[in-house]
């Protein structure tokens, strides 16, 4: 049988969903039996090269690279699944969602007390992806197909949730294993 | 009050409650959990979440006000009412700010143990980011509002067990927010530190300082049970 693909990406968050996910220890080793990475941080991919059975997504939207990149997972995977509270409902970045985006800018580039800039100008650079008005969380911008709260969810919440999903089972996990903190 | 036993059923099995019991006490006491927020024992109920929506007699009513009748025929743990509770839990999360993540209140917190017994992964409803005011004017207790449910715990323990009356609501519709008895804030009341006030409230919102995280995860209230176990008992049999 051909390993499933699986691929992940960090959009606003923390990467601290992908340290839980490397948290799995040993279990790496038969995951790797399981699946082939198609674009993930863990290879370093930039695109994603061809149909995928797993996307996994960690964090919200911020800006317009995050819309982008998402989408595209939507585009080419079978199941996309909100890894962590940040794709899920925003979380630590999603604390400036009170904060007019203006505020935010001249706070980070231009007010703020250890802020540095002769230029005196919010940078503007065409490389750089412009903010949205707010953090969205993944679900808000495609459709998700499941959800794995938790900051990070526990490498057992990943591994229950992957092999679960591997295997042809329901997503059933138990209560210990689905939090919110 | 008299001891006669007011028969009445819940999803089928049989109840006995005393006169003067609400629906929600009465089920509490034969082992059967209705979920609940805004209630708390020892206060007077304000039917105010409707988290604890039942049918009674084929109408929704808040148990937690529902005076116990004979006779009546109550529905609780259905799929119908367990998703209009999963929707006002929902809607408590999307019209705040809880950030679960970082507060002290995690795993001991009665709305996010709620999610947790309906198995909410994610709400389906948009989230409102809301502007909500901080009060750490008080010495020893702080008030986080993103966090506040307006159940009205605060309100009624402050007045009814602490014999003060610390806590009130302003504004109404969204704009409604809890507010204290001092135009400086809460370190101008005479609020203690010592007040059940203070943990009569479900959530985050009203918290001691220098607390934080005494109790290690793995170990704090809702971290291995789900809220309302300890209420569960199996029907005796008849
Ligand atoms: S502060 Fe706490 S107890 Fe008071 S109304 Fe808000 S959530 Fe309820
Ligand atoms: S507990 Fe009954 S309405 Fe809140």
């Amino acid at each position: 049988m051909a390993k499933a693909k699986v691929a992940t990406t960090s959009l606003c968050g923390c990467f601290g969903c992908h340290m839980s996910l490397l948290d799995i220890d040993e279990r790496i080793l038969e995951l790797i039996e399981l699946v082939d990475f198609d674009r993930s941080p863990i290879n370093d991919f930039k695109e994603i090269q061809g149909p995928v059975d797993i996307g996994l997504i960690e964090g919200g939207c911020a800006n317009e690279e995050n819309v982008k990149v998402l989408q595209e997972f939507r585009r080419h995977c079978k199941v996309l699944i909100s890894v962590g509270d940040c794709a899920i409902n925003g979380g630590i970045p999603a604390m400036r969602n009170m904060v007019p985006l203006a505020e935010c800018y001249e706070e980070a580039f231009l007010k703020g007390p250890t802020v540095v800039n002769p230029s005196g100008k919010v940078p503007d650079d065409e490389e750089i992806p412009l903010l949205l008005d707010k953090v969205y969380p993944a679900h808000e911008v495609v459709k998700m197909d499941y959800h794995l709260p938790g900051c990070p969810p526990s490498a057992d919440t990943l591994w229950a949730a992957l092999t679960a999903l591997l295997t042809g089972k329901p997503v059933d996990l138990p209560y210990e294993l689905v939090k919110y903190d | 009050m008299s001891d006669r036993r007011i028969a009445f059923t819940i999803d089928g099995r049989k109840i006995e409650a005393r006169a003067g019991q609400t629906v929600l006490e009465a089920a509490e006491e034969a082992g059967v959990y209705v979920p609940r927020l805004c209630w708390m024992k020892g206060l007077t109920p304000a039917g105010a979440c409707r988290v604890c929506t039942v049918r009674v007699n084929g109408r929704p009513q808040s148990a937690c006000t529902q005076p116990a009748a004979p006779g009546m025929i109550v529905e609780n743990d259905t799929e119908e009412l367990r998703e209009l509770r999963r929707d006002v839990i929902d809607m408590l999360f999307v019209e705040g700010n809880h950030f679960c993540m970082f507060c002290e209140k995690s795993g001991a917190c009665e709305l996010q143990a709620l999610a947790y017994r309906f198995g909410i992964a994610a709400p389906k409803y948009p989230f409102m980011f809301p502007r909500r005011e901080l009060d750490a004017s008080h010495p020893d207790i702080f008030i986080d509002r993103n966090r506040c449910i307006l159940c009205g715990r605060c309100v009624r323990a402050s007045q009814e067990l602490d014999g003060k009356h610390v806590f009130d609501f302003v504004g109404r519709g969204r704009d409604k927010r809890i507010a204290v008895d001092a135009e400086a804030g809460l370190g101008d009341t005479d609020c203690a530190a010592t007040d059940r006030a203070i943990d009569a409230c479900p959530t985050g919102s009203l918290l001691r300082k220098r607390v934080g995280f005494a109790v290690p995860v793995g170990r704090r209230e809702f971290d291995r049970q789900p809220i309302g176990s300890d209420i569960e008992r199996p029907a005796a049999a008849e």
